[in-house]
């Protein structure tokens, strides 16, 4: 369980983070989504004490990662890809970390398997790839065997096989009880992988929801309908307030009806439905309605929109 | 595929052992070439120079002048150079941290800041000792290998001062490499602070020289270069402090730079 209460961070004159509030609880994948500079990377460097917040506080296992004895037992994270010295083998790396937190030899190698990286483990990590540098971060998230993990970005410079590697392995961490908090900006990874949401953008907490809820509540969900009286249809669905767009012949476009309110307005009037689809509206199209909405916000309040990207 | 080991970690709860920080501490500097090459170079220059010097200097010098040399000093030589070697180490046992994001993951592992730093210096502080002392005692015994027989530069190791100086060498170059630390932690750049350490070392000795005579002689003692050299000096010049002293005033540049540094990792953001 990770709980950040007001937790606002500046730099300079610039705000990373403001007045962000959010839970990340045990057992499900959460995203933590945003758009580049949104306050992603620097809210997980204030959860892990790296950063000090100017106000606010976070919680990791109920107290500040800082001051677990042995935090690497309490949460697991990768950062950056390219935390290590390129000196030193991956297997020294994690030695390293192991070392300060009591962590046995036989757990490093353990990791190192886990993570595919057994053949590379006494090869020197400045020679590494993106995907092998993100390996071992992995690997060094997952070294304490920790109730919490967090990853930022863990799938640059993976190829499709690691993607979809990481995906099954943060899903068996969420069944198996823990905590784990998914940065990303690739909306469709997320919407596979996650959930729940946490949402920011220029470093407030735009949603908190679960995935379903989060992709349900959007203005955007239409209906697609099919039918020979297509005319006719219209008509009477704008009589009763819904948004129609005529697409092709007998194809439209509904907005602000349901499926069953369609239905049910056909078989009153005897019209004949040749088909009736919900279009649910797609992650990406949630989060960029919502962002979009932000941008807006902001730049009608006097502050750069720099949302869009 | 398991994910994670069913067998229960010790939870996160129990007392950090310092030892196991001091063992990654240790290990890390084990594990990089540029501790391989810090101390490979401060061995080779400390005991090559001593050699030619031991070789080629009785050849050029008259009776007298053999009489009156430190030929102690002499035969320690070499730390012109070990030194920037070891002021290197000092500086990198930090920034290398900093520089390569390693210090990331390295305060994650190890919040408490101060406890991190702490054993970090002492960790560079024995192999520094050790690796100095040892180059130092070799550039000795091979100086003296070299001279010819019945030279007058000859000393033994219990001649007055000698020991004193010898090992002295080693400990100057440790306080040398701590210094560098202190200031690798307040600057977190390795150039920066790199520049900044031979920039004390260097630059105030030969600034005073263009200072009036008195003032040299006032200021001079004080200056960090000066009051290190004289634990590894067996024939003082008049003006010099006494060794301890001056050693004391070189261990007072570094504490300076490492207390700086303590109060600095506390309050700054990674």
């Amino acid at each position: 369980m990770i709980e950040a209460k007001g937790l606002t961070k500046h730099y300079g004159a610039t705000i990373a983070v403001d007045d962000l509030s959010f839970t990340v609880p045990p057992g499900q994948v959460t995203g933590f989504l945003g758009p580049n500079g949104a306050g992603k990377s620097t809210t997980m460097r204030l959860i892990l004490g790296l950063d000090a917040p100017d106000s606010g506080s976070v919680t990791v296992g109920g107290r500040p990662y800082a001051a677990w004895r042995r935090p690497l037992l309490a949460a697991g994270a990768l950062l950056e890809a390219k935390a290590f010295h390129g000196g030193r083998t991956a297997r020294n790396h994690l030695l390293c970390l192991a070392d300060s937190n009591g962590i046995s030899r036989a757990r490093v190698d353990e990791v190192l398997d886990l993570v595919g990286l057994r053949s590379m483990a006494r090869r020197r990590a400045g020679g590494f790839s993106l995907g092998m540098s993100q390996r071992l971060g992995i690997a060094a998230a997952l070294l304490g065997d920790a109730p919490v993990v967090m990853l930022d970005e863990p799938v640059n410079g993976l190829d499709p096989e690691g993607v979809v590697w990481i995906r099954t392995l943060l899903r068996t961490l969420a069944a198996e009880g823990r905590t784990v908090l998914l940065s990303s900006h690739l909306m469709s990874e997320m919407a596979m992988t996650a959930d729940r949401l946490v949402i920011i953008g220029r470093g407030r907490l735009i949603a908190q929801a679960t995935m379903a809820d989060f992709l349900a509540a959007g203005s955007g969900s239409s209906v697609t309908v099919r039918s020979p009286q297509a005319r006719e249809l219209a008509a009477l669905l704008t009589a009763r307030g819904a948004t129609v767009t005529r697409q092709d012949g007998d194809t439209l476009a509904v907005t602000g009806s349901t499926p069953e309110e369609i239905g049910e307005l056909a078989r009153a009037d005897g019209l004949t439905l040749t088909g009736l689809t919900a279009d649910q509206a797609t992650l990406e199209d949630r989060y960029m309605e919502l962002t979009r909405d932000a941008a807006d916000y902001r730049a009608a309040s006097g502050e750069p929109a720099t949302m869009r990207k | 595929m398991p994910a994670t080991t069913t067998a229960r970690r010790p939870p996160a709860d129990l007392a950090p052992l310092f030892a196991g920080v001091l063992r990654s501490e240790a290990r890390k500097l084990a594990t990089v070439r540029s501790t391989t090459w810090a101390v490979v170079a401060a061995v080779a220059f400390n005991v090559i120079i001593a050699a030619l010097l031991g070789a080629l200097l009785p050849g050029h010098l008259s009776a007298h002048q053999k009489a009156t040399i430190d030929s102690v000093r002499v035969s320690l030589g070499g730390l012109h150079l070990s030194q920037i070697a070891i002021g290197l180490l000092g500086v990198l046992a930090v920034t290398s941290e900093y520089s390569s994001g390693m210090i990331r993951a390295t305060l994650a592992a190890v919040p408490r800041r101060r406890l991190l730093l702490t054993a970090k210096a002492l960790v560079l502080t024995a192999a520094v000792a050790v690796t100095g002392i040892a180059a130092c005692l070799a550039a000795y015994l091979a100086f003296q290998a070299f001279l010819p027989a019945g030279d007058a530069m000859r000393t033994t190791l219990t001649d007055p001062g000698v020991l004193r100086a010898v090992i002295g060498a080693g400990l100057y170059l440790t306080v040398l490499a701590l210094l560098g630390f202190g200031l690798g932690a307040i600057l977190r750049s390795s150039a920066g602070a790199v520049a900044v350490l031979f920039g004390v070392l260097f630059v105030p000795t030969l600034l005073t020289a263009l200072l009036p005579s008195s003032w040299q002689d006032t200021l001079g003692p004080y200056l960090p270069m000066n009051a290190g050299d004289t634990i590894y000096t067996v024939r003082p010049e008049s003006h010099m402090l006494q060794p301890w002293t001056g050693f004391g005033v070189f261990c007072l540049y570094a504490a300076a730079a490492l207390a700086a540094g303590f109060v600095l990792i506390g309050r700054r953001d990674a």
